[in-house]
């Protein structure tokens, strides 16, 4: 079972590392691994074409991080995008959070549809005029132009994070967000760019005795002074900033009781939680671990109110998985608008979404051969022993290379992006 | 005595048998150990977690570098072995292992 270089498969810089809609839906924003953005609008209803849903099109692209090397430390700092978080749109201008292993930064993405004509000392060129030659005074008159998408960093955060940024929150407040690596969690103003809060440390005095790290956090959605950091033991903790300026001491621990007899080498990894997110409504989380989903109740800390299996066949596999170093591959769960359905990807390009309610699964594909536009996907299944039928796929032909780490989910309607390696496919639910 | 004996084996190989069917995580752990028997006694302890922390990190000194050339002359450098033990001290890195900086103005084929 080989694991090939994703270079193999066209750019490496190509490959999308994060993906996000903003709090409307109207953008869609991919970062990869080559620390660029590109943002997608989505195109406006127009009368004459009401049976046809609005596309995303490409609306502004820009380099967001570039790699660096801290001599120093002999650190090579990766320009790759970790994250994306869009702020809630307060004018004209749209602002997005962007960082990856080091540095977070802020971007407005303002459209400009006007230019200034008739300007006294230079031509229409931007050639300076000769004062010689200007003899009348004239006021500049501002001109419709074509439409230009300008991305502008107005702040960047630097120099607060010793270990690797995983994860990015906007407060519910507006005016902080919190960036959190595998020790340490941050409190920024978007105002201050020179100070940050360390808000939580579980770096121990002697680094032999570390036995955990963080492995994501998030602000909750509406309680401005609450927020939750996952660990790789697969426990999370909730906390309040009311409680203490330095919030070690948890005020909620949430972690499943595990059954020693089951213990293996690879307990705790698969353990690891590599994503988790509040619901839309603030009342429950859910955290994404190697073979699970699992949805939390905030009111039960001692285990979880739902697990859905993702890929639970891979338990007989975790020895190649774990030479091949995909057993720590780190994927994200989404919820869609209304908490009903949560989804998170797979191998083989396959993505898997849980409808809570009804408690039905489907298994879906993104790939070019089996999707063509206006198509509808068909579900896909994986063959775990014994026959296979024609349409199902056996465990071992499955194409670990293909991952879907990221995915996201439109606040309100039926619309999922799916990133495949280098690949974003746009899914909408079918119209009428 | 002599009937006891076999008995107790034959339990014990029944207990593994039943592990290896009811989990298989722990038949996997097992292939593992069987090939990597030095893996560490404390899994996903301590080496694994400050491997992670350690991501990115690369150490070029320009005087090792030049004294190991000039030791070796025609002979290669010697080269991290791409094992799962951690190697510290004997791998001698090259200008060609560290990053280029690399081009940044190529355009996303998503924006294109």
């Amino acid at each position: 079972m080989n694991c090939p270089d994703e270079s193999t498969y066209g750019n490496k810089a190509d490959i999308i590392s994060t993906v996000e809609f903003n709090h409307t839906g109207e953008l869609l924003a991919t970062g990869d691994k080559g620390g660029r953005v590109v943002i997608f609008q989505r195109e406006q209803e127009s009368k004459n074409q009401v049976h046809r849903r609005g596309e995303y099109n490409v609306y502004s692209t820009f380099q967001s991080h570039e790699p660096e090397f801290d001599y120093l430390k002999s650190l090579e700092i990766e320009e790759k995008i970790n994250k994306i978080r869009w702020l809630p749109q307060q004018n004209a201008a749209y602002f997005l959070l962007s960082t990856n292993d080091k540095t977070v930064k802020l971007w407005k993405v303002s459209e400009r549809d006007k230019r200034p004509e008739g300007y006294n000392l230079k031509d229409e060129e931007g050639r300076l005029r000769d004062p010689a030659t200007i003899t009348t005074l004239r006021v500049p008159v501002l001109r419709p132009m074509d439409l230009m998408v300008e991305a502008t960093p107005r702040r960047v955060f630097a120099n607060a994070h010793t270990y690797h940024i995983n994860s990015i929150s906007v407060n519910s407040d507006y005016e902080t967000y919190m960036s959190a690596d595998d020790l340490r969690i941050n409190l920024w103003n978007f105002e201050i760019t020179n100070q940050s809060f360390n808000i939580v440390d579980i770096k121990p005095a002697n680094m032999e005795e570390l036995t955990e790290v963080i492995t994501a956090a998030e602000f909750h959605p509406h309680h401005c002074n609450t927020f939750v950091y996952s660990s790789s033991k697969g426990t999370i903790r909730l906390c309040d900033m009311r409680a203490s300026a330095l919030c070690d001491r948890h005020t909620k621990f949430f972690e499943e009781p595990e059954d020693p007899s089951n213990r293996s080498f690879f307990s705790e990894i698969i353990s690891s939680i590599s994503d988790v997110k509040f619901s839309h409504s603030g009342r429950y989380i859910m955290t994404r671990d190697y073979l699970t989903v699992k949805v939390w109740d905030l009111n039960m800390e001692n285990r979880p109110m739902e697990t859905y299996q993702v890929h639970d066949y891979l338990r007989s596999k975790l020895c190649s998985l774990y030479e091949n170093d995909c057993i720590f591959d780190k994927f994200e769960c989404v919820w869609n608008g209304s908490d009903s359905v949560i989804m998170t990807g797979s191998y083989n390009n396959f993505f898997r979404m849980f409808d809570r309610n009804t408690k039905r699964d489907v298994t879906l594909e993104a790939s070019r051969e089996n999707s063509k536009p206006r198509a509808i996907l068909k579900p896909r299944k994986v063959c775990v022993g014994g026959k296979r039928r024609k349409d199902e796929i056996s465990v071992d032909s499955l194409d670990f290379s293909k991952k879907i780490l990221h995915t996201a989910w439109h606040p309100s309607e039926n619309i999922i992006a799916v990133a495949a390696t280098n690949n974003l496919y746009i899914f909408q639910d079918k119209v009428n | 005595m002599s009937a006891e004996v076999p008995e107790t084996a034959s339990a014990e190989e029944q207990k593994e048998m039943e592990d290896k069917v009811t989990s298989p995580e722990k038949a996997e752990e097992a292939k593992l150990k069987a090939r990597y028997p030095h893996l560490g006694q404390k899994p996903g302890g301590s080496d694994f977690l400050r491997k992670r922390l350690q991501k990115g990190q690369k150490y070029f000194d320009s005087g090792d570098y030049n004294m190991a050339k000039a030791k070796m002359k025609n002979k290669q450098l010697p080269t991290a072995a791409p094992d799962k033990t951690e190697v510290t001290g004997d791998h001698i890195p090259t200008p060609q292992d560290l990053p280029q900086r690399k081009p940044s103005l190529v355009a996303s084929k998503l924006a294109g």
